[in-house]
């Protein structure tokens, strides 16, 4: 076959699967959410925008986006060192903390369930310890302060290993010299991680930042399997409209707002986490 | 009978001219060397003769059949690769006759091959090895014995030898010109290395900025350069060069030294000479020697003449000191001259 | 500076940075498997123990509840349902992406750069919002409720990742390979199958798996595009309000057993994968 076009033949399967699949469905969406069945209008984000659940899931969203991903990105980045450290026992520690990439949000939500609920885990080590001396509803709109604990917990446990592998590979592509020139200039193990390994790592950091916002954005499963309706979110808000209310333009306005904050929070970390032409490894 | 012809061979990547124009004619049984710095252009013509890359123009032929648009499967060639390409997945026996095996020959066929070349590069006992339990050396044994096995028309090598050390090097060296030699089939072996294309070559090609400046046989490539980059490529240490100004009749004035010449109407020419060439003496030109270098079988003296960088590689009994002044003959019948307009020789 | 100085002075000074550092690496294991082991545990007790208090810290080894999961109307459908869309989904993407990831290591040709940029975008997007359109799409062309539609949209998650992935797999294998194969013989075809697919076989079968995980896993689409025929995570997700605790713990102890076994077989390749596939 001619090598000329040979390279077309094989990417157009995915081409074309991805302008069925994938942009098409944006141009849906985006129809759906400014029509009103015929003509154009923004009647579909001023209903939602307007419901009184939308500031509160939106502030929910933001927030725990806010709380989860700086612990994440601190927690995979101190994970990354340690790993790249280990001399013996490395895989086995490795495969335990990916565990989790496996394991999906619903799934995790129920693990964290068995913990929080009522006859759970947290309470009877509570009630062993003398602590208490019967179960307390934790997941209650009582303490809306445990149940964002709890799902910022299960959203730290299940998530933070995608950052890790990310992390891992990244620190993997710098070169060893780069260290020992650092330590024969006097640097310490903290200068090193400051100022080689942090700034090696931004092509890396980049991109385990973006998708984990952007995961961040779309939670949804684990908030079901533990706050339920307790704690209302983007994600489930569009879900409810879909399902629920079979409104599926309000839904398709719900999609393209997570889709416009998702956009612009990539766009901010590609600016700050940019890597100046030339700089990279 | 392969006698490779290449007919205007010109290729481009874009803008980049990387192939101008190649002609040349390989004869059949030729060992022919393409040498040259990396990125003269000349693993872009092996690759092109291979058929691993398209001409932008011209034509190849080999055996007198035109082969440029075919496949490099139905070219009737072999090659062998800088970094072995040994398929890791199958073992040296299947490595060697995987190319038979293509071919469809029956079983016992394919045995008798790969066990005669294997034999004739002494791997005979590693044939149910993998690559990865193998040494460089061996892989490059490997290598060689998978192009032989297919008793090609053509055997083509892009710097095979590179990726071993030094001594390995040699020992591969002679041992390879010695089987090709013996199969009979026409070589082209692409090399930066001068000592590897001398040592070797029937006839070396001199690539520089992706033309051939001269194909000639080593010796001719030596003494004969015919164009200064040929002369300043060749030779370790390089030909040295001193500008020179007409004195009429014949007669060159070089560092103030009257000395006879090609009888050209030039405003002045380059002389050359290379260093195993100059002979303390008498009368001769004026040397200041600045470094010192005893290696052995002789002494290499960097000088200053006439402001510029001059090399005499002398007799290792003799003694010379960092600022001494020497007198140094060059010797007439290996003296070069070069118009610095063309850069090519002149007689 | 402590840190320098635990590090770099001799072995006694260094006994409690060491302690130290193996109790974090300790710590941080028990936080991933411990919530793991709380599931198993009820996973493994009567449907009386998981509602009753204070819970045992050991399993009881009943099966009750998981008799109670694979009796219970419609799971084992779901499972069905489940193992059917994810193999599609491992098997379209991979057909589809590694093709393209094929091309992108071995070809330069213009417009590989847009087409990376397509790629690369939609990691950039919160794709399982795509079902919400598709929805209505799928009603028109009676896709909607079938495993094969619900799987065009697993695809359309996994695919980036195939591509990616099958691109920094396909640029280890070095193409003197290919080229050699094709001076001994082979067509591009051949060469393919007789050097490049075999040494590239266990690679393609981990990023298989990581297309088969991300569909297995995938509840929001499921939910949204699944009614009759609902995939084991659309199926919990739709009885969380109403299914009893026991029916819940089994089902996310079903969804994660595979995922302990997928991540084990490709754990050599998970940082192989995501190290080049980044840049």
């Amino acid at each position: 076959m001619n090598a000329g076009i040979l390279p077309y033949v094989l990417i157009l399967p995915v081409t074309l699967f991805l302008c069925v699949f994938f942009l098409y469905p944006f141009v849906l969406v985006a129809q759906q959410a400014f029509s009103d069945g015929s003509n154009f209008t923004l009647e579909n984000f001023r209903e939602i925008t307007s419901h009184w659940k939308f500031p509160i899931s939106l502030k929910n969203t933001l927030l725990l986006a806010a709380a989860v991903v700086p612990v994440q990105l601190a927690l995979a980045l101190l994970m990354a060192t340690m790993v790249t450290r280990m001399q013996k026992g490395r895989d086995i520690v490795l495969y335990i903390w990916t565990i989790p990439l496996g394991i999906s949000d619903l799934a995790a939500g129920i693990i964290w369930l068995a913990i929080f609920d009522q006859s759970g885990f947290l309470n009877s080590m509570m009630s062993g310890m003398g602590l208490i001396d019967k179960p307390l509803n934790l997941l209650s709109y009582q303490n809306p302060g445990i149940v964002f604990l709890a799902i910022a917990l299960a959203e730290i446990w299940r998530a933070t290993a995608i950052m890790l592998v990310i992390l891992v590979a990244g620190i993997g592509l710098i070169p060893k010299e780069y260290y020992e020139a650092a330590e024969v200039f006097g640097a310490s193990p903290w200068k090193r991680f400051l100022r080689i390994t942090l700034p090696l790592l931004r092509p890396s950091l980049q991109t385990a930042l973006v998708l984990r916002v952007i995961l961040a954005f779309e939670i949804f499963a684990v908030v079901a399997a533990l706050g339920g309706t307790l704690f209302p979110v983007l994600m489930g808000e569009t879900y409810s409209y879909q399902f629920d209310l079979l409104n599926n333009r309000a839904a398709a306005a719900m999609a393209l707002i997570i889709l416009a904050i998702s956009i612009g929070f990539t766009l901010i970390i590609l600016r700050v986490l940019r890597v100046p032409k030339g700089a990279s490894i | 009978m392969a006698e490779i012809q290449i007919k205007n061979v010109a290729k481009s990547f874009g803008a980049y001219q990387a192939l101008h124009d190649i002609n040349l004619t390989i004869a059949d049984q030729e060992f022919m060397v393409l040498l040259g710095a990396s990125g003269c252009g000349k693993s872009t013509l092996l690759r092109i003769i291979a058929g691993l890359e398209t001409a932008t123009a011209g034509e190849v032929w080999i055996g007198g059949r035109r082969i440029d648009h075919l496949s490099p499967k139905d070219r009737g060639i072999a090659m062998v690769f800088q970094n072995y390409a040994v398929f890791p997945h199958l073992t040296v026996f299947e490595n060697i006759g995987f190319g038979l095996r293509m071919q469809k020959l029956p079983n016992d066929e394919v045995t008798r091959r790969v066990e005669r070349v294997a034999t004739l590069m002494h791997i005979e006992q590693l044939l149910k090895r993998y690559s990865g339990e193998l040494s460089g050396g061996q892989r490059q044994r490997v290598a060689v014995a998978r192009a032989l096995a297919m008793e090609p028309d053509v055997i083509l090598m892009d710097e095979p030898l590179s990726n071993l050390d030094a001594l390995l090097r040699m020992e591969m060296r002679a041992e390879l010109k010695g089987v090709l030699a013996e199969s009979k089939t026409t070589a082209i072996y692409v090399t930066h290395d001068q000592v590897e294309a001398m040592s070797m070559a029937d006839r070396i090609s001199v690539m520089h900025q992706g033309r051939i400046v001269q194909a000639a046989s080593p010796i001719e490539v030596y003494r004969n350069p015919s164009a200064e980059f040929v002369a300043s490529f060749i030779g370790n240490p390089p030909m040295n060069f001193l500008k020179a100004t007409p004195a009429g009749d014949g007669k060159w004035s070089v560092a103030g030294q009257v000395m006879d010449g090609p009888r050209a109407d030039r405003p002045h020419l380059q002389f050359a000479i290379r260093p195993e060439d100059i002979q303390p003496a008498e009368q001769g030109l004026t040397a200041t020697a600045k470094v010192v270098e005893p290696l052995g079988a002789h002494l290499l003296v960097t000088c200053e003449v006439d402001g510029s960088l001059f090399r005499a590689v002398l007799d290792s009994d003799m003694v010379v000191r960092p600022g001494e002044t020497l007198t140094l003959a060059p010797q007439a019948d290996r003296v070069r001259w070069f118009d610095p307009e063309t850069t090519k020789a002149v007689a | 500076m402590t840190d320098a100085v635990a590090s770099d002075l001799g072995a006694d000074t260094r006994k409690p940075a060491r302690f130290l550092y193996i109790s974090a690496v300790v710590l941080l294991c028990a936080w991933v498997i411990v919530p793991i082991y709380f599931l198993l545990i009820n996973t493994l007790s009567s449907p009386e123990t998981v509602t009753s208090f204070p819970k045992p810290f050991i399993p009881e080894f009943d099966l009750g509840s998981l008799t109670f999961f694979a009796g219970f109307a419609g799971i084992l459908t779901a499972l069905k349902n489940s193992v059917v869309v994810a193999g599609l989904t491992m098997i379209m993407s991979i057909a589809i992406g590694a093709p393209a990831g094929y091309a992108l290591s071995r070809f330069d040709f213009p417009g590989k750069g847009l087409f990376r940029l397509l790629i690369l975008l939609t990691r950039a997007f919160p794709l399982p919002l795509l079902a919400l359109p598709l929805a209505v799409l799928f009603i028109r062309t009676g896709l909607d409720d079938t495993a094969f539609g619900l799987a065009l949209v697993h695809t359309t998650l996994a695919i980036p990742f195939a591509v990616l992935i099958t691109f920094s797999l396909f640029s280890g294998i070095p193409i003197e390979l290919e080229e050699a194969a094709w001076t001994l013989g082979c067509t591009r075809l051949t060469a393919f199958t007789k050097v490049v697919l075999p040494l590239i076989l266990p690679g393609i079968t981990a990023s298989a798996i990581f297309a088969f995980v991300i569909s297995w896993n995938e509840v929001f689409a499921a939910a949204v595009l699944t009614i009759e025929n609902r995939t084991l995570t659309a199926f919990l997700l739709q009885n969380l309000d109403t299914s009893p605790l026991h029916l819940k713990f089994a089902g996310g102890f079903i969804l994660v057993v595979p995922a302990l076994i997928f991540i084990f077989a490709v754990r050599k390749y998970l940082f192989a994968m995501w190290g080049i596939a980044n840049r």
